[in-house]
């Protein structure tokens, strides 16, 4: 079984384990709280390992906890393991791996870790965030927060560095020759004479061998891989309809069901009628579920024309009926009581604020807002007397098997989890309601797959939106300069809501509250930030870069109503402020791309923003022209800093991609509540980006430092400041609300 | 009720209003075309028929008149129609979901406007959602294949 040699100066250990016709190699870890999740009936002392890659008769296989949800996490996984193993990505399989709690996402406990001891300024009474919570019950195999290329960069390089030469000692053994004289190329060991062993006919012998530790990894300058253009792994299967995500997939012998959730989301289902329902054809039956019920059919369509024919009572939603009612929550929340966290109090704002005249106020709103990624919600669950099997996409297996095992009555080991393919998230599939409704029908109907397919409508209106949030700014200016800077945010906590739903305390601040706002690289002398917690209102969740996502609009907002004031110019004041050099950096490198300082042109405006996010600095500058029929943004510059941009066509990618959804998002989006029912069902009502909208955007990686960081979330907080500030650019009007159609139009 | 689709011909036992959408991924297993809103405003259901884009959530397939093509009948690895090509060298896809529609889409563009300007792509493709935001690459890709569909 496994082999562990004594650990002492890092923090894992890659090591390797024998599987059926081959051998695993992945990470111990030193506190091994967990057992591993392909070795079970570990005794006690007996090595754990989380495998992360397997290499058998088969060839080569990532095995990875980190789900793919369009952001490319199979291909740069694949890419950090090969550039070390030496095979080609194309040689490379991926396997999502069973839910298991080995596979703790170490990145996601470190920005909960800079939250909870930010140098000094918090206590001991903060030593248990909401997130630490969760990482110590269940493990962290959770796919978000940017977090699987930090998380890995190095434990799979290790690994494929390990299994490389461990293969190399196998081939040494078979063939007696040193292993000095052995090279490796594209899944092979090649001997001197040009003899070629496959690393698959090595594998059973190499599980036999104990791995080298301490081996190098290659220095940056002789890489292969990290750093050049790669094509995805799932580019081909992706532009030819080949790649099957977790709505299309079908499994022998499964009916499909609909599901009617009371529009008001959480209230009561106090009665239905579903006489017509039940007489249309392919129709098996409709059962109640949890806030609503469930058609069970032969095909999808029938289930959701079926689905339209039942008659409801509803009881109302379990939040305020009106928004008037949700934003008065907010506007009520400004209180000591319901102060949240003060992490971030340089100077005295409240000093500075009695010795300046002038001082200056505003009020800022962002709405919910729904994932909406094009997939709707699907998973299939089949429930046996001893058993349960899952299919579905998702970022959370861990909570899936957990759900399904307590709703089945079964032992967690005896839930089958397999995570499919999606079709985006931006934090929707952080959320398991789907599974757990699908394993309600399918109780009923034991032994029967039963695919619940959620239709748009019910997707969009049932989602768990992007927090509301408010915020207020105060502030001064000295001599030119912005001198104070007072920010209070109000929302309720994502975080309880989310962990609150897995049945996990929610314990101690949520640095959500703050996010994008607190740990801003800002010197500005007297700087406060300040966290309220509302209460709970409609029940929210995590959106792609999470509280920065409405707290990177709030902070760019105030800097630059200061700034205004100050007379100063939005982007030399900004780097004036800057407290560090990858700050300066990135604001440098996005005003030398946009040309900032030229003169734009009339009715043109540029806007620049920066957000810290995710450990990431990020800053944009967004150019407008106010035309006849309205706003059209037109050009878009990225700076981001990443210490190492791994894949920069996937890079790119990303950053443009956060930069449509900031802005679209932006432009015309919310949800709002009346009656306590979501008023936008599908995407006539909550657009986005069109094509036509979409700006050029210049994107530039930047990789000064050691770290490196993910780019999936930080470009989304700047990219509504920043183009708040070009409309003030190029027509005075301040924004203080999105979405900014309200106010002005956009061609 | 019979219907053809890439050059196969099926028998299906369906209520003539079942839109082709469904019918092509619940009876027939052809899954490469998508459901995504269900009410013409995503595009990512849309098919050819006789070398037409059309929203296949919206056709009753008892209305249906032509020949249907999904994505798996416009090319396969080995022989990939010019779009496709282009959107593998582009790497278009992040989450892959509204390509198979945005791939159609543009194949039937092309077809009628070999040589589109910004404008005739922007308006065209505008009918595409996209979540992901790739639409700087779906007009790359576009231009390329138009370039690879006009020296051909």
């Amino acid at each position: 079984m496994g082999r562990l040699k004594t650990i002492t100066r890092r923090t894992f250990l890659i090591g390797s384990v024998a599987v059926a016709g081959g051998v695993a190699f992945g990470a111990y870890t030193v506190a091994k709280p967990h057992d591993n999740p392909l070795l079970t009936g570990l005794g006690d002392g007996e090595a754990a390992i989380t495998p992360y890659v397997r290499i058998d008769a088969e060839g080569v296989t990532l095995i990875t906890p980190r789900a793919d949800l369009g952001q490319g996490a199979y291909s740069v996984q694949a890419a950090l393991i090969a550039e070390e193993l030496d095979v080609e990505l194309d040689q490379i399989r991926v396997d999502p791996g069973p839910p298991s709690p080995a596979y703790w996402n170490t990145a996601f406990a470190d920005e909960a870790a800079a939250f909870m001891a930010p140098g000094g300024g918090l206590g001991e009474s903060l030593a248990y965030g909401a997130i630490s919570a969760a990482i110590k019950t269940f493990g962290v195999q959770i796919t978000g927060g940017s977090t699987t290329v930090p998380d890995g960069f190095v434990k799979l390089r290790e690994a494929g560095a390990v299994a490389r030469e461990t293969l190399k000692l196998a081939a040494a053994e078979k063939s007696g020759i040193a292993i000095t004289d052995l090279r490796t190329e594209a899944g092979r060991v090649l001997l001197p004479d040009g003899t070629e062993l496959s690393y698959a006919e090595l594998a059973p012998l190499a599980a036999r061998i104990t791995p080298p530790q301490d081996v190098p990894l290659r220095d940056p300058s002789g890489w292969r891989l990290i750093g050049k253009p790669m094509q995805r792994i799932d580019i081909v299967a992706k532009s030819t309809g080949a790649m099957k995500y977790g709505i299309d997939i079908a499994v022998e012998g499964m009916l499909h069901a609909a599901i009617v959730l009371n529009p008001a989301q959480g209230g009561a289902l106090n009665g239905f009628d579903a006489t017509e329902a039940l007489k249309m054809r392919g129709v098996s039956d409709v059962v109640e579920v949890t806030g609503g019920v469930a058609v069970v059919a032969d095909n999808t369509w029938r289930a959701f024309e079926a689905a339209r024919k039942i008659s409801f009572d509803w009881g109302p939603a379990a939040f305020p009926a009106t928004m008037d009612e949700h934003w008065q929550a907010l506007a009520d929340s400004f209180t000591e009581e319901l102060r949240d966290s003060r992490v971030r109090d340089d100077g005295n704002v409240e000093f500075a604020f009695a010795e300046m005249p002038g001082l200056i106020k505003a009020e800022y709103r962002a709405p919910y807002l729904a994932h909406a990624p094009l997939e709707p919600i699907s998973a299939i669950v089949r429930v046996d007397d001893d058993r349960a099997e899952v299919w579905t996409g998702t970022q959370i297996p861990r909570f899936v098997q957990s759900n399904v095992a307590r709703l089945a009555g079964l032992d967690t080991e005896r839930v089958k989890v397999n995570v499919l393919v999606m079709g985006g998230s931006f934090g929707h599939r952080l959320e398991d309601e789907v599974v757990k409704r699908a394993t309600e029908v399918a109780l009923l109907f034991r032994g029967t797959p039963i695919k619940l397919t959620y239709s748009r409508e019910q997707d969009m209106t049932h989602d768990f939106p992007r927090q509301i949030a408010m915020a207020r700014m105060r502030g001064t200016v000295r001599n030119g300069q912005v001198d104070s800077y007072e920010l209070g945010i109000a929302m309720p906590s994502v975080i309880a809501s989310q962990m609150g739903r897995q049945s996990l305390p929610g314990t101690g601040p949520d640095s959500q509250i703050v996010a994008g706002a607190w740990d801003q690289p800002f010197a500005i002398p007297n700087h406060r930030v300040t966290g309220y917690r509302a209460r709970e209102l409609a029940p929210i969740s995590s959106w792609r870069s999470v509280g920065a996502s409405s707290n990177g609009f709030f902070y760019n907002l105030g800097l630059d109503e200061l700034i205004h004031a100050a007379g100063a110019d939005p982007m030399a004041e900004r780097i004036r402020l800057c407290s560090n050099d990858e700050a300066r950096k990135v604001l440098e490198t996005v005003a030398e791309m946009s040309n900032w300082g030229s003169d734009a042109g009339e009715g043109r405006g540029r806007g620049v923003a920066f957000t810290r996010s995710f450990g990431v600095e990020c800053a944009m500058v967004v150019e407008v022209a106010a035309t006849e029929g309205g706003i059209r943004i037109e050009k878009v510059f990225v700076a981001a800093e990443v210490g190492t941009v791994i894949d920069p066509v996937n890079f790119d990618n990303l950053v443009k991609g956060g930069v449509i959804f900031g802005l679209g998002h932006a432009m015309n989006c919310e949800i709002t509540y009346t009656d306590g029912i979501a008023d936008q069902d599908n995407y006539h009502a909550f657009e986005g980006m069109r094509m036509y909208q979409c700006p050029e955007i210049e994107v530039r990686g930047l990789e000064n430092g050691e770290r490196v960081r993910g780019i999936g979330e930080p470009p989304v907080p700047p990219t509504a400041p920043a183009l708040a500030g070009a409309i003030f650019a190029a027509t005075g009007k301040r924004l203080r609300e999105m979405p900014f159609n309200k106010h002005v139009d956009f061609v | 009720m019979r219907l053809t689709v890439n050059g196969q011909t099926h028998e299906v036992d369906v209520e003539p209003e079942m839109p082709l959408l469904w019918v092509l991924r619940d009876e027939l297993g052809i899954t490469g075309v998508k459901y995504g809103c269900g009410i013409a405003q995503c595009g990512a259901c849309t098919v050819h028929v006789d070398g037409a884009a059309v929203r296949s959530c919206q056709l009753p397939v008892g209305e249906l008149t032509g020949e249907v093509t999904t994505i798996e009948g416009l090319g396969q690895p080995g022989a990939l129609h010019a779009v496709q090509q282009a959107w593998i060298e582009h790497q278009v896809a992040q989450c892959g979901y509204c390509q198979s529609g945005q791939i159609m889409a543009a194949a039937a563009f092309l077809a009628l406007n070999p040589e589109p300007t910004d404008q005739d792509i922007d308006a065209v493709m505008s009918a595409n959602l996209c979540r992901c935001g790739t639409y700087p690459r779906i007009r790359a890709a576009i231009k390329s294949a138009a370039a690879t569909m006009r020296s051909a």
